[in-house]
């Protein structure tokens, strides 16, 4: 572990890490300071001055902004949730069945399941959009096959229902990421506890439930941390399939998309730095809030169950 | 399928949940994939049937070609992808071996602040980023994505790497070390080629983040003759909404380079996610 020589500087060390320091410095941790400090500012012709606390002061009480911000908030929750009650579950499921033992092209199905993760959102948003769309026809065609065409909705252009449809969508792309992780907490399992268990007569649902979930409960920790990060920061998504406006009437806006149209503009609006930054701050805080409660508040308490 | 044979009943039940969700994981990339082979009239007549000998048609690739400058577009996604990823690599695995292998003032912070941006997306930041690239001319050009890449991808690396360097003997850096290698070649040379599987591992996970992303490319580099193939796609597919057999194409061609990717490295990837490198 240690170099011996401990009394002149030792060079090497610091050639080896100012490369990464110096980009990760410069390009992400300064900019990220830089975008807090300029919330606090704001351009009066075309003048950089200090206003304090102002700008969050017209983001939460300003009725134009604070409607748009507890919209693009609520929205994201609502994202966040559907995520939450389907993705996971969905996800925990899948690797449970295909940890089990002695089951065939399990590889297969590994892999067939986890493609739709690795496809940008920009062709996930437009393929679902055509395979949605009334003008097309498979949707509404797939669904009179079965008897259902009476519930067949243009989803992603009614208000109700678009941002559940857009949520079920990012759902349908990521359940490969909790699936993996998962699967492989299930496989670390040793497979003594799970044999003690069948000596006492603890097998298949019962031994799931019992005996492998709480173990895995740490791993389905991390996955949500990163799926609260993962959801407060979405943008792509919503963008591709519709547009920076979040349609219909915004009804899909969450916060990304909102800090999006804020700082570059859009169609009469001109785009504002100091207002992106607001909101930029208010999403930090945000994230910041999620990961600090999973640190403290769950992290701590799962660890117990560990051995 | 009846190897299961103590209880069938469940290997069967297993097997049907995994074929249903496999189909519907696949079932969209399939009708874009065939629904681009054929022609207009056939794509809305019968859009899951497969193209046919009359239905066949490459109209919509024939225009793809003619109007969006793709080679361009997947050329910079290319130049993109690998430049940031061997900076990430190189800095990351720098970085790494020396918070793994030297006792130095600092070294646990250091650690603390380059893990700091695991969990804080760079997002936030890009209204100063913006900012910064517009006040040193980089805007438009390859180097800023380059470099927003790899500061992104760098926390991660630079946790994981750490953590496979510590498993490095030490007995093999100080026999370096007494045949007087320098502490570069000794990085260089002894260690680098010893971390290799998990230098891939990082690779993989970067790459298709990069590759995919949207955000940075629409902020920083949205010019055409710098666009990314997500961009250009994108851009391409909301001109040409109403030509289904266009975007339809543009989609498929879209797909095809990150399915390659995928094929390619699926092993990798799989392994790596589920030896735990994500912890």
């Amino acid at each position: 572990m240690a170099a011996p020589s401990k009394q002149k500087t030792r060079w090497h060390i610091v050639v080896f890490l100012a490369p990464a320091v110096l980009v990760y410095t410069a390009v992400m941790i300064y900019p990220l300071f830089n975008t807090l400090r300029l919330s606090l500012y704001s351009e009066i012709d075309q003048e950089r001055i200090w206003v304090g606390l102002q700008n969050f002061r017209t983001l939460f009480g300003d009725a134009i902004w604070s409607e748009q911000f507890w919209n693009a908030l609520a929205n994201n929750g609502w994202f966040f949730l559907i995520h939450m009650l389907v993705q996971n579950p969905i996800g925990i499921a899948l690797a449970a069945i295909l940890s089990s033992p002695r089951l065939r092209f399990s590889a297969f199905y590994r892999s067939a399941i986890f493609i739709p993760t690795i496809l940008s959102f920009v062709i996930v948003g437009f393929a679902w959009k055509l395979i949605l769309s009334p003008i097309w026809g498979i949707a509404p065609g797939m669904l009179d096959a079965i008897g259902l065409k009476f519930l067949y909705q243009p989803w992603l252009g009614k208000e109700e229902y678009a941002l559940t449809t857009l949520s079920l969508v990012s759902v349908w792309q990521y359940v490969g990421i909790p699936m993996m992780l998962i699967y492989a907490a299930l496989l670390s399992i040793p497979d003594e506890i799970l044999e003690a268990g069948e000596c006492d007569g603890i097998t298949g649902m019962a031994a799931f439930w019992k005996i492998k979930l709480p173990l895995i409960l740490p791993s389905i920790g991390i996955i949500s941390v990163l799926t609260f990060v993962a959801n407060f920061n979405a943008f792509d998504l919503i963008y591709a399939a519709q547009g920076a406006l979040a349609g219909p009437d915004f009804s899909t806006d969450i916060l990304g998309t909102f800090m999006y149209r804020t700082f570059f503009g859009f169609q009469l609006q001109l785009g504002d730095p100091h207002m992106g930054s607001t909101i930029a701050s208010a999403m930090f805080g945000i994230i910041l809030i999620g990961v600090c409660i999973y640190l403290f508040g769950i992290q701590r308490r799962l660890r117990n169950y560990q051995f | 399928m009846t190897q299961t044979r103590r209880i069938p009943g469940t290997a069967i039940a297993a097997h049907a949940v995994l074929i249903t969700y496999t189909i519907i994981a696949l079932f969209p990339v399939f009708v874009i994939l065939i629904n681009s082979f054929k022609t207009r009239r056939a794509i809305f007549r019968d859009p899951l049937g497969l193209p046919t000998e009359e239905t066949f048609s490459l109209i919509g690739y024939q225009t793809v070609f003619k109007q969006g400058d793709f080679f361009l577009y997947f050329q910079n996604s290319m130049i993109v992808t690998v430049v940031s990823l061997t900076l990430i690599l190189l800095f990351g695995a720098m970085a790494a071996f020396a918070l793994a292998e030297y006792r130095f003032k600092g070294n646990t912070l250091m650690g603390l602040y380059l893990a700091l941006g695991i969990m804080i997306p760079i997002r936030i930041g890009t209204v100063a980023i913006l900012e910064m690239m517009v006040s040193t001319g980089l805007v438009n050009t390859l180097v800023a994505l380059i470099l927003v890449y790899t500061a992104q991808g760098l926390p991660l690396a630079v946790f994981i790497l750490s953590e496979f360097m510590k498993g490095v003997s030490d007995d093999l850096k100080n026999a370096g070390r007494i045949d007087g290698l320098s502490e570069y070649k000794i990085f260089f040379r002894l260690v680098l080629p010893l971390v290799r599987p998990a230098m891939a591992t990082v690779a993989v996970f970067n790459m298709i983040p990069i590759w995919n992303d949207l955000w940075f490319p629409l902020i920083l580099a949205p010019a055409e003759e710098v666009k990314t193939l997500t961009l250009g796609s994108q851009v391409f597919i909301g001109q040409f909404v109403t030509d289904w057999n266009a975007v339809l194409s543009a989609l498929s061609m879209a797909i095809l380079p990150v399915m390659v990717l995928y094929v390619i490295f699926s092993r990798q990837l799989i392994r790596g996610i589920t030896s735990g490198a994500v912890k």
